[in-house]
């Protein structure tokens, strides 16, 4: 079957998250994306961990294995005229070019959107930065925890007598990424019509302000009611349950009284006590001490059962509930098995593994693992070769520091 | 200059955020979103939690989910919510009743001319409705399907209820991102799956609308929520691929950084400022910013793993520094030497935050039932084609009259008939909770 971006180009001059993940998306539905490495020490993501067996080769970053996938991979040194000659050659055949380097850093290298737009004016290019190609903060140093405190909703997250928390891992810079995907998917599939590509800026802070995940709404409410959102516990929709709650095995996450109370006693077999008209009067789920009668049996309740009882026993009420797992309950989940969603890799250095794989299944244009993520370099030969350099001249290049 | 996805209509049946979210970048990149709702039927947490709250309850609201302007519901509460309002931008609004056979005769009239259906229900919602992929391709053979449920079109799990916090939860997040030193139910709710759906979606469409555009063929496209999700925790999924290691919680704190969240001076609020120190480099901006300070000195501080090694001391330094400054002065300081910093910013951070308003983020608008407000504007810029708000956020059947009238040409006559037997309007209709 077709991909859904065969044929497609893509430059990819970007690292570390955000911009790998970006491309990540459309190397995996079929574009050819040719991820363009410093020389000798290649993509910074290539050096943060987990490692394979801990051991922080840059070809053993599991990060770099996961955000690589269907790339290939040459190194470039950017920083030498003939290394710059051989990009603007790379970019008069590409459709699609990314890039997170600080502002300016091409424009100085004469390599920035003018210059490489009048090589290519289909071409779209998109920069992805911390904050933006203009602004204050534009030359400011970034990492998650500072995006996410800057651009995202850590100030409400966490609990009132503690400081704030952020989201897991990196998980800002990937949600800046699909964004960056979207953007460029967008611009290229105007581009494809009229023969016209554009810049595309993504400031990762910009991208996170906007975003579902609370902010946008934290950012209305507090026009509409003056009020800043507090950092809380729960889910911001009061009353019980809702929240986080111990069970026998772990944790469940459960939430519906509010909304759906008759559910919830469903759920709990419709415990006599339960009956009582006060529990639906206007007001019960906000009276403190109807919460705690309700807790004194719903928590021996919960002790009683496992997370995945509990789970399938909601559902089958349709109560809002689930486990708190870890990868490992998900690596052994019977439904994402079935879903396949898992897929078998083979890297030439770290050997076998199962990892997560598609983020969506498309009917007809299916995602597809068509190789791991590259060596550092792995295909500089093929790709000079398919611009003409013959391999003297390849020898050259490498003496001189270009590769 | 016309936007990317102008000329392609996508008819819009979301609920609550992942789906909305999606729709909202669709139409952000110009294309004709029309939402399709009912006024008999009451989807919780999509425009509210019920349709007319009293003032009592809605005054005991969140400010973000259910905080109403003036906190006040209002004639039309279900117009008002930041819930709601914070997706509802560019897009339109018809009321039509699915479950009666007039109103699936306009739903396929309306998806003859649509070119997208998207929706992210459990997807036996759909299917009792009668909506499925071969229903909708027998109207429209070249039809893109978005369908984007918590666990999928298929499998075991496809009708399980979950909001984007439960998600989370089933998927891992949770557990990886609660205090390290508390239990996992001292947590709030956090919804980076309905973000993630939300844009891989729309990018999904895309995908599938340039490969219609090649090869004349629609498609379906199947978004497991949770399983969308699992990229943001890849280092953790990673870690257990290659080394069957269950990594845990680290708070705050970073594998190879010292960093945290430190209190600030308070301002009359809650202040606090994150600083990340990633290397001997920028220890020694830190130290010079903080004007190489006495404790700075002691070498236990020289190395990198020896100030990761004893971090709960060193922390303790740095938070007694910044409790002495805002965290603006901190963030401004620290960056000015080459440290990544950054305040942890509230609502009114961000109105008022000069970057923000230099760039000219936020963008005011009028809407007939909350009035003129600053709301946050786009997540990314293009340079040809500059992305626009048309429409405030769409108000309950805003756009009856036009999908009606102009798109499915009732007449007149019929849609007058139609407002009297209460098929169509601006309201719930009153045995709506």
């Amino acid at each position: 079957m077709e991909s859904a971006l065969e044929g497609v180009q893509v430059l990819d001059l970007s690292q570390e998250i955000a911009g790998p993940f970006c491309t990540k998306l459309l190397a995996d539905y079929g574009a050819d994306v040719i991820k363009v490495e410093p020389p000798h020490v290649g993509d910074v993501a290539r050096h943060m961990g987990p490692f394979k067996d801990d051991d922080p080769s840059p070809e053993k970053s599991g990060l770099f294995l996961y955000l690589n996938t269907n790339k290939r991979s040459m190194t470039l040194n950017l920083e030498t005229a003939t290394g710059r000659e051989i990009l603007r050659r790379l970019v008069q055949r590409c459709d699609i070019l990314v890039e997170s380097y600080p502002p300016g850093y091409l424009d100085q290298l004469g390599i920035g959107y003018e210059e490489l737009s009048r090589l290519n004016p289909r071409l779209v290019m998109t920069s992805i930065t911390w904050f933006g190609q203009t602004g204050p903060y534009k030359d400011f140093k970034g990492t998650e925890i500072v995006l996410y405190a800057m651009g995202g909703e850590m100030y409400s997250t966490g609990i009132p007598e503690r400081e704030p928390i952020k989201t897991a891992l990196t998980a800002s810079q990937f949600q800046a990424g699909a964004i960056a995907a979207l953007a460029t998917m967008g611009a290229f599939y105007l581009a494809s019509m009229e023969g016209a590509g554009q810049y595309v800026e993504v400031s990762m802070m910009e991208a996170l302000c906007g975003g579902i995940d609370r902010r946008a709404g934290t950012l209305i409410g507090y026009q509409y009611t003056g009020e800043i959102t507090p950092r809380a516990g729960g889910m911001g929709v009061r009353g019980y349950p809702a929240g986080v709650y111990p069970c026998q095995d772990g944790y469940i996450e459960i939430v519906g009284g509010s909304a759906h109370w008759n559910r919830i006693v469903k759920m709990l077999g419709e415990p006599e006590f339960l009956k009582d008209p006060k529990w639906t009067s206007p007001g019960a789920q906000l009276d403190p001490q109807l919460y705690e009668e309700f807790m004194a049996f719903f928590i021996p309740w919960l002790m009683e059962r496992t997370k995945r009882e509990i789970w399938h026993i909601a559902q089958a009420n349709h109560v809002i509930c689930a486990p708190l797992n870890t990868p490992a309950d998900v690596y052994d989940d019977p439904h994402f098995n079935a879903r396949g969603f898992f897929v078998d890799v083979t890297h030439p250095v770290v050997g076998t593994f199962r990892m997560p794989g598609r983020p969506f299944i498309m009917s007809e244009t299916p995602w597809q693992l068509r190789f791991p993520a590259p060596l550092l370099g792995q295909h500089t030969k093929e790709i000079l070769e398919e611009l003409g350099y013959s391999q003297e001249e390849m020898v050259i290049l490498a003496q001189s520091g270009v590769i | 200059m016309g936007l990317p996805l102008q000329g392609v209509r996508v008819v819009d049946l979301t609920v609550v955020w992942a789906g909305p979210f999606g729709t909202m970048l669709l139409a952000d990149l110009g294309a004709e979103v029309i939402r399709v709702e009912n006024i008999h039927v009451w989807q919780t947490y999509t425009r509210g939690l019920m349709a007319r709250p009293p003032k009592e309850v809605a005054a005991n609201y969140q400010p973000w989910t259910l905080g109403f302007p003036q906190r006040e519901p209002g004639r039309r509460p279900w117009n008002r919510a930041p819930l709601f309002n914070a997706h509802a931008r560019n897009k339109r609004s018809c009321t039509i009743d699915l479950r009666h056979p007039k109103g699936k005769e306009l739903f396929a009239k309306l998806v003859s001319i649509s070119d997208v259906v998207y929706e992210n229900n459990p997807p036996e919602t759909m299917e009792k409705l009668g909506i499925t992929y071969d229903y909708l391709r027998s109207i429209k053979p070249d039809i893109i399907y978005v369908q984007v449920p918590g666990y999928g079109a298929t499998g075991a799990y496809r009708n399980f209820r979950a909001l984007g916090v439960h998600l989370e939860g089933s998927v891992g997040h949770t557990l990886l991102r609660t205090y390290p030193d508390l239990d996992p139910s001292q947590t709030s709710a956090v919804y980076t799956g309905d973000y993630l759906a939300g844009a891989v979606g729309a990018f999904a469409t895309i995908l599938a609308l340039y490969y219609r555009r090649r090869t004349g063929k629609g498609q379906h496209i199947d978004l497991a929520q949770a399983e969308n999700a699992i990229a943001m925790l890849a280092q953790a999924y990673m870690d257990y691929a290659l080394n069957g290691r269950i990594q845990s919680s680290l708070g705050n704190r970073d594998p190879v950084a010292v960093q945290g969240c430190y209190p600030c001076k308070e301002e009359g609020r809650d202040r606090w400022v994150v600083i990340s120190i990633r290397d001997d480099q920028e220890w020694e901006a830190f130290r010079q910013a903080l004007g190489d300070p006495d404790w700075a000195k002691d070498p236990k501080w020289a190395d990198a793993i020896s100030r990761r090694r004893h971090q709960d001391e060193l922390d303790k330094h740095i938070a007694s520094w910044t409790s002495q400054h805002t965290s603006y002065e901190v963030m401004r300081l620290l960056q000015a030497h080459g440290v990544p910093a950054g305040a942890v910013m509230d609502p009114k951070d961000c109105y008022e935050d000069p970057h923000l308003k230099e760039r000219g983020f936020f963008h005011e608008l009028y809407q007939e039932d909350c009035g003129t407000h600053l709301y946050p504007g786009f997540l990314w810029r293009y340079s040809r084609t500059p992305l626009q708000i048309w429409r405030a956020p769409v108000r309950l059947g805003e756009d009856n009259e036009y999908v009606y009238k102009e798109l499915l040409g009732v007449s007149d006559e019929e849609y007058k008939e139609l407002e009297a037997q209460e098929f169509l309007g601006m309201d719930y209709a009153p045995e709506v909770p």
